[in-house]
């Protein structure tokens, strides 16, 4: 038996690159109007977590929060690709996944504050954002579920031949669990519209993913087994991204059945707020800082000839827009005690006895 | 108004809500083709065809995940969890999914659906395939919790619970599958939240549920020839629970049993006697007494099993030894 870290020390595993060239996709068939919309996804989603990220160093967001911050081109490129009655079912690391529907994010920083003015109403909180009447029904933080419930959705719009997708987004370390593999199986076996969305960011929390997982390529590997496509597409890459997803959906809408992808990224930040991230081995965040989803994205758009004043200028709005967002949300009100007894049933209320 | 059999009585509620709404669909292990292991949905597959009674695989978490995805999005699916000692294989689902997306969703998320399960002891399957675990999920914010324990009983919840827009656990006793009661014919539709008296009587209130409730019955029977007469309630639904019925009948007979199925520590007598205590201490004219299988896993032989779950002797013995008291 060889143990890992017997193998090599922690943070000491073999280092994983990145993929590509950043101009790979220079030439892909994406019009420039959608590639303006996914530049600003890309600018809201970073500068959002960014200031996700200084309020908690203000402590003004309590508990945890798990960001997106170097993972922005997989959330930016499906939501962008999604019909507006698509589903979204995402993870505790969802914020990305969520804006990328057109939730507002005066809402989501609110909840974040725990203000009443929250997405949720402060009830819910950064892992657990859900905006159903943008499609995102769903942040779920324990690994796993939220897999064969994004198959409940796919079942209930091919019941209803409403032409709807589920798209489902999870972390590598989701496909070491059990109910991974029966949600797998029951959406091949039952042919469901599902899109299941792998972000590779090479880290199951604190640990290599390399290390606990018995093939390299933790969802693709796993495909074959379940009659699926093995598919890798660059995560870091928002065209590559969009792409995937417009032929992932096509598919599933088609009735062919569902689509698992593995998009490769890199999380620039730790597993949690509480994670400095000592277990990566010296140079591979650099490297992946050098393949940063935006600077990707801006690159390509000025080789394009997309006048730097005018990228400059969404970069501005995005972040007057989040200046905006700031300000509401610390501005929200605390909320009403009351809220914490409503809406455990149907009815809107708590009571469990006459 | 016929004979059916407690088996039957699922097929039929569930029969009666899926011609009602074609949003009601069912899914499940063996529950399609096979018609259930128990027979329970026997007849379903043939009426309402693949599209809404589906066989899916050994996979509750699947399950129960299809059923909630489907909810939330439009359904009204009735799910099957052949018995309920599998629950511990997928309780996230139930638990912290299910019981709690509404609330953490402040309201954005409904989730209209069922969960039916073979539940409680008796047919010597032993210590895997026999729990009792009602109590598990009344300890669950979130979750509705029925038992019935007559035909009449089956389908009049069956249908209530499809039509209640919160999760419901409807627990069937498989002790009780072959059982037969009248049923009228027609539509049926009952109440959650109801405790039903079955035996009005004047000195002890016997509350009981599932499978121990035609045991109360035939306790206080026995009882009644020895000068106690006793008022059997069926308590039928644990959430939302019929306190008030509890609280009036103990309010007349100053005396409170409980005869619970599960093992002892935190069965569902166990949250009524602690309601009866700080709510009706002045009308108790002796201690509450819960009668409940002891504190084990339950073993599979005939001979042991029959000693550790409350039998009507075993009722009539403890309510009267109480009362003698």
């Amino acid at each position: 038996m060889t143990l890992p870290l017997e193998a090599h020390r922690y943070g000491e595993h073999d280092m994983v690159m990145p993929p590509g060239d950043p101009t790979s996709h220079d030439s892909a068939d994406v019009p420039l109007e959608t590639r303006l919309k996914l530049y600003r996804m890309l600018q809201t989603l970073r500068q959002f977590e960014k200031r996700a990220y200084d309020l908690f160093m203000q402590q003004l967001v309590k508990g945890t929060s798990h960001l997106s911050l170097g993972m922005e081109a997989i959330a930016a490129g499906f939501g962008t690709a999604m019909r507006p009655d698509d589903y979204t079912f995402a993870t505790y690391r969802g914020h990305a996944h969520t804006l990328a529907r057109g939730v507002p994010m005066e809402g989501v920083l609110a909840e974040l504050l725990g203000r009443a003015n929250g997405l949720l109403g402060g009830k819910g909180g950064s892992m657990h954002l859900t905006s159903v009447e943008h499609g995102v029904m769903g942040s779920y933080a324990i690994i796993g579920a939220h897999l064969t419930i994004a198959n409940g959705a796919a079942w209930s719009a091919q019941y209803r031949e409403s032409g709807q997708v589920a798209v489902c987004f999870f972390g590598d370390g989701t496909t070491n669990i059990g109910a991974f593999h029966e949600a797998l199986n029951y959406a091949a076996v039952f042919r469901l519209p599902v899109v299941f969305v792998c972000e590779n960011n090479l880290y199951m929390e604190y640990t290599a993913i390399s290390d606990i997982t018995a093939v390299a390529r933790p969802a693709a590997d796993r495909a074959s087994a379940y009659g699926l496509e093995p598919i890798m597409i660059d995560g870091n890459d928002a065209d590559a991204c969009y792409l995937a997803a417009v032929s992932a959906f096509a598919h599933a809408r088609s009735g062919a059945g569902p689509v698992l992808l593995e998009a490769l990224t890199y999380r620039h930040g730790g597993h949690s707020r509480a994670d400095p991230g000592k277990y990566k081995p010296p140079g591979e965040l650099e490297a992946w800082l050098g393949y940063d989803p935006l600077t990707i994205y801006r690159g390509r758009l000025e080789r394009l000839g997309v006048p730097t004043a005018e990228i400059q200028a969404v970069d501005d709005e995005v972040a007057a827009a989040v200046d905006e967002a700031t300000t509401a949300a610390k501005n929200g009100a605390i909320p009403d005690p009351a809220a914490a007894y409503t809406d455990v049933w149907a009815d809107g209320g708590s009571s469990w006895r006459n | 108004m016929a004979q059916l059999t407690y088996r039957d009585a699922v097929a039929r509620g569930i029969a009666q809500e899926m011609e009602r709404d074609d949003r009601v669909v069912l899914i499940g292990e063996d529950v399609a083709g096979a018609g259930g292991v128990f027979k329970t949905t026997a007849g379903l597959l043939e009426r309402f065809g693949p599209k809404r009674v589906i066989d899916t695989p050994i996979a509750e978490q699947a399950i129960l995940g299809a059923a909630m995805g489907a909810a939330m999005t439009g359904l009204r699916p009735v799910a099957e969890i052949m018995f309920s000692d599998f629950f511990a294989v997928c309780w996230d689902l139930v638990v912290n999914q299910m019981a709690k997306a509404r609330y953490m969703t402040n309201g954005q998320v409904t989730l209209p659906l069922v969960i039916k399960s073979g539940n409680g002891g008796g047919l010597r399957f032993g210590a895997q395939h026999s729990q009792s675990i009602e109590n598990w999920a009344m300890a669950v914010p979130g979750l509705k919790v029925v038992t019935p324990s007559t035909p009449l009983d089956v389908v009049g919840l069956m249908a209530a619970a499809v039509r209640c827009d919160d999760p419901v656990l409807f627990f069937e006793h498989k002790g009780l599958y072959s059982s037969k009661g009248e049923v009228p014919d027609g539509p049926i539709e009952d109440e959650l939240g109801t405790a039903k008296i079955l035996r009005p009587g004047a000195d002890a209130t016997v509350l009981a549920l599932g499978l121990m409730v035609p045991r109360a019955l035939a306790a206080a029977e026995e009882l009644a020839g020895r000068g106690i007469d006793c008022e059997v309630i069926d308590v039928r639904s644990l959430v939302p629970l019929d306190t008030k019925a509890i609280l009036e009948s103990v309010g007349r007979t100053g005396r409170l049993f409980t005869v619970e199925e599960n093992p002892r520590l935190l069965g569902w007598g166990a949250e009524i006697a602690s309601i009866v205590s700080e709510e009706a201490f002045w009308d108790l004219d002796g201690p509450v007494v819960r009668i409940t299988t002891p504190h084990i896993p339950l073993p599979s032989a005939d001979s042991l099993e029959d000693l550790m779950l409350p039998s009507a002797e075993r009722i009539q013995t403890e309510v009267e030894k109480a009362m003698q008291a």
